[in-house]
């Protein structure tokens, strides 16, 4: 457990005593800010990767806290099932209204439910979902770990001989893994439903070809690429958002800056993991 | 009071009588340094905490009474230096033992630290949640016991937010008294407080003291709460402990420039004489 802050607190210019520290020159300020500019993705990738490491430890270790799994889960997954609902509908709306057009001028049309299917179970589902519950529920974590910050309370826990990680980033973490799969289920089949009804009773397309041509396309394994990619981003989301909230200071306006963040990273991070998951999955690319 | 481990890491002394006890170093500092990057906070403290006593530790913003309070409740670790609890140097211990020492303390934070997304009673509850095997029936008696005794046992069901500073302070006090601490840290408790509030928190330290037979240790920069309340004060001035002693010790042993600060603080003479001849 570390809950030490690499800052120093408020009152820590204690060494301010006149005379002291001589103030740097200008090309030593520059040169400093240079070395931060090129540390700082290592350090913030550090970071990380040592929240992930306590996060797995203290994942194994007792007491197993259900009752805040439940309410993580609930959050994150209950919670964004009518975002992700609505997202899944108008994307495969559009993706329908937009392949129709373009399959036609070739006379490919009867195709659209296929592709549709096929770019939605291996890629849209996944990818907007996590988009979807970052926006939602990553900033949300962020927020609300970094008021705790802010306002003492995960130095209260500390006190309390309660590990933080363990109780406030292990649940969150492991409901971003269970419950992000589960909400691509969700959007694959509010996707599709949204294709059909825009493809079959908008454009005219034959709904037997539209369903044939999905299923002759689609196999189980195209879902489970969307779902392995949904676990690992389900994951991701939780624990980017849990460190920069954890890390956060300077009062109101640090949780503002770690929230946005957390945003950044994982949209960032969804999108680069996306390639790099796929590239190992089809087993090219990398 | 009960010891919830009495036995563990006391140092073997004689049989004390109950005043030599009472008189006794519970916590004892000893050369503590501490640093961020090359800015030297803590420059080699030396001081005691003394048992069942209000211990002040006191000094102008920049001193380090907050890094120091960060290394007494084991929040950070010193660079170098011991902090003797009972004889145990709680620096050095890890895991079980260290969350074992950790019941020894209470904290009242600054701004309560309340968790904000529990009721009054739960927050209450929680360390005894955590930490015991108590029934439910149990916990609630105690944390009723302990909110009532602090005078807010009407709030039980309300959220922190719906509380003044005055009685989310009360109620920090309860959750760090209900698992019997030995140790109460308040970290400047009454910053931000109104005159009659400020008032009330002092007496709340006082009687706390008093009824539980706790060791308070306050950080603090009110020098008038200090002076009408403090057993012992602690100065600190750019990391190093300028005096220790009674009240009446310190005000003997203060350059004159610092007892001009300590009047500027709004500190009365009639305190100051007052402590001087009792001590």
């Amino acid at each position: 457990m570390t809950s030490e802050s690499k800052a120093a607190p408020r009152d820590a210019d204690a060494n301010q005593a006149p005379g002291e520290s001589p103030a740097p020159s200008v090309v030593d300020r520059l040169a400093d800010g240079l070395f931060q500019l090129v540390l700082s993705p290592f350090v913030e990738i550090g970071a990380l990767f040592t929240v992930l490491w306590q996060t797995l430890v203290q994942a194994v270790r007792p007491p197993y806290r259900v009752r805040l799994l439940l309410a993580s889960a609930e959050f994150i997954g209950v919670g964004s099932i009518f975002l992700v609902s609505l997202t899944a509908f108008f994307i495969g709306a559009v993706l329908s209204l937009q392949l129709v057009d373009g399959f036609r001028d070739f006379g490919a049309q009867s195709q659209t439910g296929a592709v549709v299917g096929l770019g939605m179970a291996r890629e849209l589902a996944p990818v907007f979902t996590a988009l979807m519950v970052s926006s939602r529920a990553g900033s949300a974590i962020t927020t609300e770990l970094g008021s705790m910050r802010v306002s003492s309370q995960i130095d209260a826990l500390v006190t309390m001989a309660v590990n933080p990680i363990q109780y406030l980033v292990v649940p969150r973490v492991l409901a971003g893994l269970v419950t992000v799969p589960i909400l691509t289920l969700v959007f694959d089949v509010v996707g599709m439903f949204g294709a059909y009804l825009v493809g079959v009773h908008l454009m005219g397309l034959d709904p037997g070809v539209f369903m044939e041509r999905m299923r002759w396309l689609v196999d189980w394994d195209d879902v489970r690429q969307g779902l392995i990619k949904a676990a690992i981003f389900g994951f991701t989301i939780a624990l980017v958002a849990c460190r920069q909230g954890f890390h956060a200071s300077g009062g109101a306006a640090g949780v503002g800056q770690a929230t946005n963040r957390s945003v950044v990273q994982n949209a960032i991070a969804i999108l680069a993991l996306d390639y790099v998951v796929t590239a190992v999955v089809i087993g090219q690319g990398l | 009071m009960k010891r919830l481990f009495g036995g563990m890491g006391q140092a073997s002394t004689p049989v004390e009588t109950p005043e030599a006890r009472a008189d006794a170093v519970q916590i004892r500092i000893q050369d503590l340094h501490k640093s961020y990057g090359t800015h030297e906070v803590l420059k080699g403290l030396s001081f005691d905490i003394r048992r069942g006593k209000v211990n002040h530790i006191i000094g102008p913003s920049g001193s380090g009474k907050t890094v120091l309070m960060r290394q007494l409740v084991r929040l950070e670790s010193p660079d170098s230096g011991q902090i003797l609890v009972d004889g145990v140097d709680w620096a050095t211990l890890h895991g079980l033992t260290l969350d074992r020492m950790r019941i020894k303390f209470g904290m009242v934070f600054q701004m309560s630290a309340l968790f904000d997304s529990m009721t009054v009673f739960e927050n209450v509850a929680f360390p005894l949640v955590e930490h015991t095997s108590m029934s439910k029936q149990e916990i609630r008696e105690r944390v009723m016991d302990r909110l009532g005794i602090l005078g807010v046992a009407a709030a039980a069901n309300k959220s922190p937010a719906e509380l003044s500073g005055g009685m989310q302070k009360r109620v920090a006090v309860a959750r760090a008294l209900v698992r019997e601490s030995e140790v109460l840290i308040y970290d400047e408790p009454t910053t931000g407080l109104d005159p009659l509030t400020t008032q009330t928190v002092d007496e709340l330290i006082l009687e706390t003291g008093e009824r539980f037979g706790v060791t308070s240790i306050v950080i603090s920069h009110d020098m008038a709460s200090v002076f009408r309340i403090a057993d012992r004060i602690t100065f600190l001035n750019f990391g190093r402990v300028e005096a220790t002693g009674t009240p009446a010790e310190l005000l003997e042993t203060l350059e004159p420039a610092t007892l001009a600060f300590i009047k500027a603080s709004g500190v009365s003479q009639d305190i100051l004489d007052e402590r001087s001849r009792n001590g």
